[in-house]
């Protein structure tokens, strides 16, 4: 009986009861939201690109992060350090496609994407081997002094990344729709073949793609590295984006975002008004219910392609 | 010239139809069950049985279920820890509310509330295919792992948190699970429940059922049209796979551990079965052994291996290169054999059939 | 050929059907009925909605238009599994094989709807299993020596060439044991000598198990041969149905194919 008042109507009563709250949840939801968009991001970059489901995404955010505070930590300069750290990336980007997407280039999607759960393997140990595994905090500046804007608290470090996803997001939306290589990038993401055979340099493509991923992945890396110091927790971020990606559809930018922000409110809401009901953490999988439900009525998420299977 | 099936004329449909058409291989099987049951036994140190042999076909008999699943029936699953973990809960459960039951139907019945539980999240597939459905397994694994700390019913309302498998015997007095128990006596149950299994396991795979899993895995449209009802035959698939992965927890909880918690099976066991029946070969049940075999082997290589060359490395080091070596190991293989170390086997066994001639 | 029994009810009936994806009509006021034991020839232009027709039959399309009657019933949004378990079987343009299993097994899995032996039968498989599974053996290795593709029986299909692949495929609608049976182009990509050995499959399928057939075919030789009656599709509509003879002579047709100004 309890439990069934806790679930259907306390909930609704404190929300009545504090609409401010609410709001600041909200908002507190969607900027959070924004944070797991920026690693979505990075998936959808590589989906799109090459096909490859990117689990190591969130190790190379951690990578890039850990990179750019080692690099500050031994006094390089803030914009140098960026720099390098994004060298670095590039690096890899190449590495990946050499090493590791040019042998694979037949094989099936499972395949690939089993070889990204060893690269994430081989990412983590490098990255600790080489700068240690503690918690490195990180601080670049970012004002972290709550706003009050309307009675409504708000975090002035949140609205910063918000910030910086949407000029990522507008950059790469207006990259792969008026440029020439995002053209490549969209007919490679279609049919590897088909590309080649109309003269697309595939590898070039997939050097560029891990390449620009990395880089988002290192601005990622860096927000929430300021939020919660860098370590070893930011790489299973990635696991979180994961159903950002599944509502938002794996091959779609916008996607991303919208299923970035849906994520970060619906998870928010429910931990704070019904999490108590259910004894807590519930943030653990109700990110991954809340998709699974959305797939249900849409199964290709809100802006994924269709598939439509032709015998 | 050894594996040459020169000479061995099947004269009947069943004899072609049999388990092991080839006299060799059925050489070759009885032999391997000859030295596991045998030879082993008597050879093996105790530490040897219970931290390598155990785990191994503990290991071996999850990745057999999740091969039926994905390897099998194509549908990708990353719920594995979690259902293993429903397993051994349900064991635990039933094991002290029945004092007297014995430890064989007690297992039987986790792998039927397993495989209901699989059932329940396998419902999912029919809409959602591929990666999506892959994730969408990951709200299965978060929620079970969530649901058994969260609520202290499951685990008797202990104080301390840490719950330990109650001894069971087989018969008698012959202890299979708690302290008293011999590890010759785990052993050879383990073994009998894993062949046992691995026997039904292939009996399926090459029967009606694995026909229809495979037919929905190549091309679930051209499944339907020749009469195949995707649900039921997806939803069979979780079932069964969920029934071996609940065992397998069981045993891994009573019998190789003797600790009932959920953190042995939290979303990286799930992702190291996955591994396994990569390695060993998809759609092969020898594959699942082959897999689990390579990854219990793995580290105990990897520690020796500086330790031979006569320096010792501090442990966070020697963690770090060991994710970095099987990382590398990982895409090496991918790239070498995707279809894992079953094929390598099958194309060994190919030259065998011409050695000593190249071709 | 044989002479279909045209006094009899048809065995399936299509009236009316109407068919749209997005803004493309597919087909559009399709009405055609098949005897049993009758050989059918569905020709026309690419794009006429041949192949749409098949898939509306075999219940992949739902029509938003007209009715489908099996056998005198009326059959609501049936399921392809549904289909298939009413007697239908059907080839496909592209081949759609199990790439994954042998010759033998992609033919067995046609006897799949007529296996019954539950999971735990199948686990011991000792028993009524291994029975049944004989049985259906035997069957499909009557199949097997009808097509005369014993030599390939353990080959994973994924490696034969495209004319036995279509054989194969043949032989997984045969194991159905299907009343009608729906060729899409099954001489699409072979040579003279295996268009005359699917010719010949075709004939004695018709011929010693009664099985109805409605094939798809750009060949007029082939068609002209072995059809006993054709219909005509062009741009989704009908436009002809009758013998061969009558088809051929048909102005409307001519106009279609040679596409002379309307």
């Amino acid at each position: 009986m309890d439990l069934i008042a806790a679930i259907f109507v306390t909930p609704f009563a404190s929300m009545w009861d504090n609409p401010q709250f609410v709001i600041e949840v909200i908002i507190g939801g969607l900027l959070a939201g924004v944070m797991y968009s920026l690693v979505a991001l990075g998936f959808v970059l590589i989906y799109k690109a090459s096909g490859v489901f990117n689990f190591a995404q969130g190790t190379m955010v951690l990578f890039a992060a850990l990179t750019f505070v080692g690099l500050l930590e031994r006094g390089v300069p803030l914009i140098l350090a960026f720099v390098i750290a994004g060298a670095v990336m590039v690096l890899i980007g190449i590495a990946i496609e050499r090493l590791m997407l040019r042998p694979l280039v037949n094989q099936e999607q499972i395949i690939l994407f089993m070889a990204t759960i060893g690269l994430a393997f081989f990412l983590d140990g490098f990255g600790q081997l080489v700068w240690g595994g503690d918690v490195h905090p990180l601080d670049i500046g970012i004002p972290k002094k709550p706003l009050i804007i309307g009675g409504v608290l708000i975090n002035q470090f949140d609205l910063v990344a918000a910030a910086v996803a949407g000029t990522l997001v507008a950059g790469l939306a207006l990259f792969f729709q008026r440029t020439a290589i995002g053209r490549a990038l969209r007919a490679v993401a279609d049919d590897h073949q088909a590309a080649q055979s109309v003269g697309i340099p595939l590898r070039f493509i997939w050097v560029i793609v891990w390449s620009v991923a990395g880089i988002v992945g290192l601005v990622a890396g860096i927000m929430w590295g300021s939020n919660l110091g860098v370590q070893f927790s930011i790489s299973l971020v990635a696991l979180k984006a994961l159903p950002v990606l599944m509502l938002g559809g794996f091959t779609s930018v916008p996607g991303a975002i919208v299923g970035g922000l849906i994520v970060g409110v619906g998870e928010k809401v429910a931990e704070v008004f019904w999490g108590p009901a259910l004894g807590g953490a519930i943030e653990d999988w109700f990110a991954y219910v809340l998709a699974l439900a959305f797939l249900l009525i849409r199964p290709q998420g809100l802006f994924g392609e269709r598939i439509i299977e032709r015998v | 010239m050894l594996y040459r099936e020169v000479g061995q004329f099947k004269a009947s449909y069943a004899a072609d139809e049999a388990i092991f058409p080839i006299r060799q291989d059925r050489v070759l099987i009885a032999a391997a069950l000859a030295f596991a049951y045998l030879v082993i036994p008597a050879i093996a140190s105790d530490y040897w049985l219970l931290t390598i042999m155990v785990p191994f076909l503990v290991y071996a008999l999850a990745a057999l279920g999740l091969n039926l699943l994905t390897g099998y029936a194509g549908q990708v699953s990353l719920g594995t820890g979690g259902f293993m973990a429903v397993g051994a809960f349900a064991t635990y459960k039933l094991a002290t509310a029945f004092p007297g039951l014995n430890i064989v139907p007690i297992l039987l019945l986790a792998g039927i509330i397993t495989a209901f539980v699989g059932v329940l999240f396998g419902f999912p597939s029919l809409r959602i295919k591929g990666f999506y459905l892959a994730v969408a397994t990951l709200a299965a694994q978060f929620f079970l792992i969530w649901l058994f700390n969260k609520f202290p019913w499951f685990y008797n309302y202990s104080a301390s948190g840490v719950i330990s498998a109650p001894p069971r015997a087989l018969f008698g007095n012959v202890y299979v699970t708690g302290a008293e128990a011999d590890p010759r006596a785990r052993y050879l149950f383990v073994l009998t429940v894993v062949a046992l299994l691995a026997l039904a396991a292939k009996n399926l795979v090459r029967g009606r059922i694995g026909r229809a899993w495979m037919a929905i895995r190549d091309m679930d449209i051209a499944a339907e049209i020749i009469g195949v009802r995707p649900l039921q035959t997806k939803l069979l698939a979780f079932a069964i796979s969920s029934f071996y992965c609940g065992i397998a927890g069981a045993m891994w909880a009573f019998i190789y551990t003797s600790a009932v918690e959920a953190s042995a099976f939290e979303v990286d066991r799930s992702f190291q079965i996955l591994f396994m029946i990569i390695i060993g070969g998809l759609g092969s049940i020898l594959g699942s052994f082959l897999g689990a075999a390579f990854i219990v082997l793995l580290p105990t290589f990897l520690d020796l291996g500086p330790r031979f060359f006569g320096s010792e490395l501090p442990v966070n080091v020697l963690t770090n290169l060991e994710a970095m070596i099987f990382g590398a190991l990982i895409v090496l293989f991918l790239i070498i054999e995707p279809r894992g170390l079953a094929r390598l086997w099958q194309i060994g066994k190919e030259k065998l059939r011409l050695w000593p001639f190249p071709h | 050929m044989t002479v279909a029994d045209a006094a009899a009810a048809p065995i399936l009936e299509v009236s009316r059907i109407g068919m749209s994806f997005g803004g493309i009509q597919a087909l559009s006021g399709v009405s055609l009925s098949i005897a049993p034991r009758e050989i059918l020839a569905i020709i026309g232009p690419n794009g006429a909605g041949k192949t749409s027709l098949l898939n509306v039959i075999n219940g992949f399309y739902h029509p938003q238009q007209g009715e489908i009657r099996w056998k005198g019933e009326i059959r609501r949004r049936p399921q392809p599994y549904e289909a298939a378990r009413r007697g239908i079987a059907r080839t496909f343009q592209n081949v759609a094989l199990f790439r994954g299993m042998t010759t033998l097994d992609n033919i067995m899995s046609g006897r799949l709807m007529r296996m019954r032996r539950n999971f735990l039968w199948q686990a011991i498989r000792i028993g009524p299993a291994e029975r049944e599974e004989l049985e259906h053996r035997a069957f499909v290795e009557r199949i097997i020596d009808f097509l005369e593709i014993q030599a390939i029986r353990k080959v994973p299909v994924g490696q034969l060439a495209y004319g036995l692949q279509k054989r194969v495929e043949l032989g997984r609608a045969l194991a159905m044991e299907p009343e009608l049976l729906l060729l899409d182009e099954p001489m699409a990509g072979m040579n003279v000598e295996e268009k005359e050995d699917m010719c010949r499959f075709i004939l004695d399928v018709n011929e010693e198990f009664g099985t109805a057939i409605a094939l798809i075919e750009h060949d007029m030789g082939v068609v002209m041969d072995i059809s006993g009656r054709v219909a005509v599709l062009d741009y989704g509509r009908k436009i002809a149905d009758g013998s061969p003879a009558e088809v051929r002579a048909d102005p409307a047709v001519i106009a279609a194919y040679l596409g002379l100004e309307r």
